[in-house]
């Protein structure tokens, strides 16, 4: 009974939804980029890369999702739902993807830090000993 | 100009974006038949994780024992974070002497609640990683759990302190047990990480065989490395 309801909601509004979860992922990376390409501030930038890296793990779980499907466990009373588990593929990878983002910002933070310390600035316009 | 040019840039990488992602429709299955002789990818895991692996939760499985390799890969590079933020971050033993850590002066209210949420953090940190078989979560999810209830610690006591000498045994220790159990898997099973799914049954907490404990394993050292890493930036000086 609740799975016709949501169902029929599914299909109803299938492009509201499809909108919202692709739209949602490609705006978040392209904000990000945004913030990469224009913000001048190093911190900023590296806030930018995390709001990318948010957006292509939505997607990924976007893509890997199944009409009406369940979470991909076995747990007690869903022994046999093989069949309507969503793609246990692109969650596993995101798994590892957000710790090599995590791995990635925490260095960048730190090389920050130290560009910091030595050009009392974290703007790169204002950092002049990278240019030649 | 240059605002108009990214922003111009933008919109071509987004107009692509939708217009790839687009044909790609929402909510399909596209795993197919998972009985069929020749399954996909999901199909395989999702029709032969109960037999060959005795674990509830596929993700657990695909992470830990069909790609157990990816994350002893992804373990390392975590490691080697650390390792980095500590030589990039690194001070001399005179420049040592007057560390202060960050913090202001927290207030009681605060020390009183952290120190009444810190076992209640680390306890759930530690379920979810002793539970990564059966629930949704894992060593690197209840890992990150715990290393926030240190983190808590560590912004509202000004002499919290961890013992260096124990983290880097656990670490270590960690890290070791995750390639000796790889190693025990290629003589029992003549495959690197190979697993010994016999024990226990389906949906309890001994099941899975060698998962779990790789798992904890995980958990642990996550913990540990995630507390290092925040210790080091907590420990900063200021410039004068």
């Amino acid at each position: 009974m609740m799975q016709e309801e949501f169902n029929e909601i599914f299909v109803k509004y299938h492009e509201i939804i499809t909108l919202g979860v692709y739209g949602t992922s490609i705006a978040l990376m392209l904000i990000g980029l945004y913030a990469v390409l224009m913000k001048k501030n190093l911190v900023k930038i590296v806030i930018g890369l995390s709001i990318f890296d948010a957006g292509i793990h939505l997607l990924f779980v976007g893509i890997g999702y199944i009409k009406g499907g369940t979470a991909p466990i076995f747990s007690p009373g869903y022994e046999n739902a093989a069949n309507r588990m969503v793609d246990p593929v692109p969650q596993a990878l995101v798994l590892t993807a957000i710790v090599i983002g995590f791995a990635v910002t925490s260095v960048a933070l730190s090389l920050i830090i130290r560009l910091y310390k030595h050009h009392n600035t974290a703007k790169i316009d204002q950092i002049k000993s990278l240019k030649w | 100009m240059k605002k108009v040019f990214i922003i111009i840039l933008l919109a071509l990488i987004g107009y692509f974006l939708v217009d790839t992602v687009y044909n790609i429709p929402f909510g399909e299955n596209r795993i197919g038949s998972i009985e069929s002789d020749h399954p996909t990818v999901a199909g395989y895991y999702l029709s032969n994780t109960v037999e060959k692996s005795r674990v509830a939760n596929v993700i657990t499985a695909i992470v830990v024992n069909y790609r157990g390799l990816d994350t002893l890969g992804e373990v390392t590079v975590l490691f080697l974070a650390t390792t980095g933020i500590a030589s990039i971050l690194y001070r001399r033993k005179e420049e040592e002497e007057d560390v202060e850590r960050l913090s202001l002066p927290s207030s009681m209210l605060i020390r009183t609640g952290a120190r009444v949420l810190f076992p209640i953090i680390a306890l759930l940190g530690i379920y979810v990683f002793i539970h990564g078989h059966l629930t949704p979560g894992g060593g690197f999810q209840g890992g990150t759990i715990v290393a926030t209830g240190f983190l808590l610690m560590l912004i509202s006591y000004k002499g919290f302190n961890t013992n260096h000498n124990i983290m880097t045994w656990i670490e270590s220790i960690a890290g070791l047990s995750f390639i000796l159990i790889g190693v025990w898997g290629l003589i029992s099973d003549n495959t690197f990480l190979g697993n010994i799914p016999e024990i226990g049954k389906l949906n309890s907490l001994l099941s899975g065989g060698l998962i779990p404990i790789i798992y904890i394993a995980v958990g642990f050292k996550v913990a540990v490395e995630l507390t290092g890493i925040l210790d080091i930036l907590l420990k900063i000086k200021p410039n004068k």
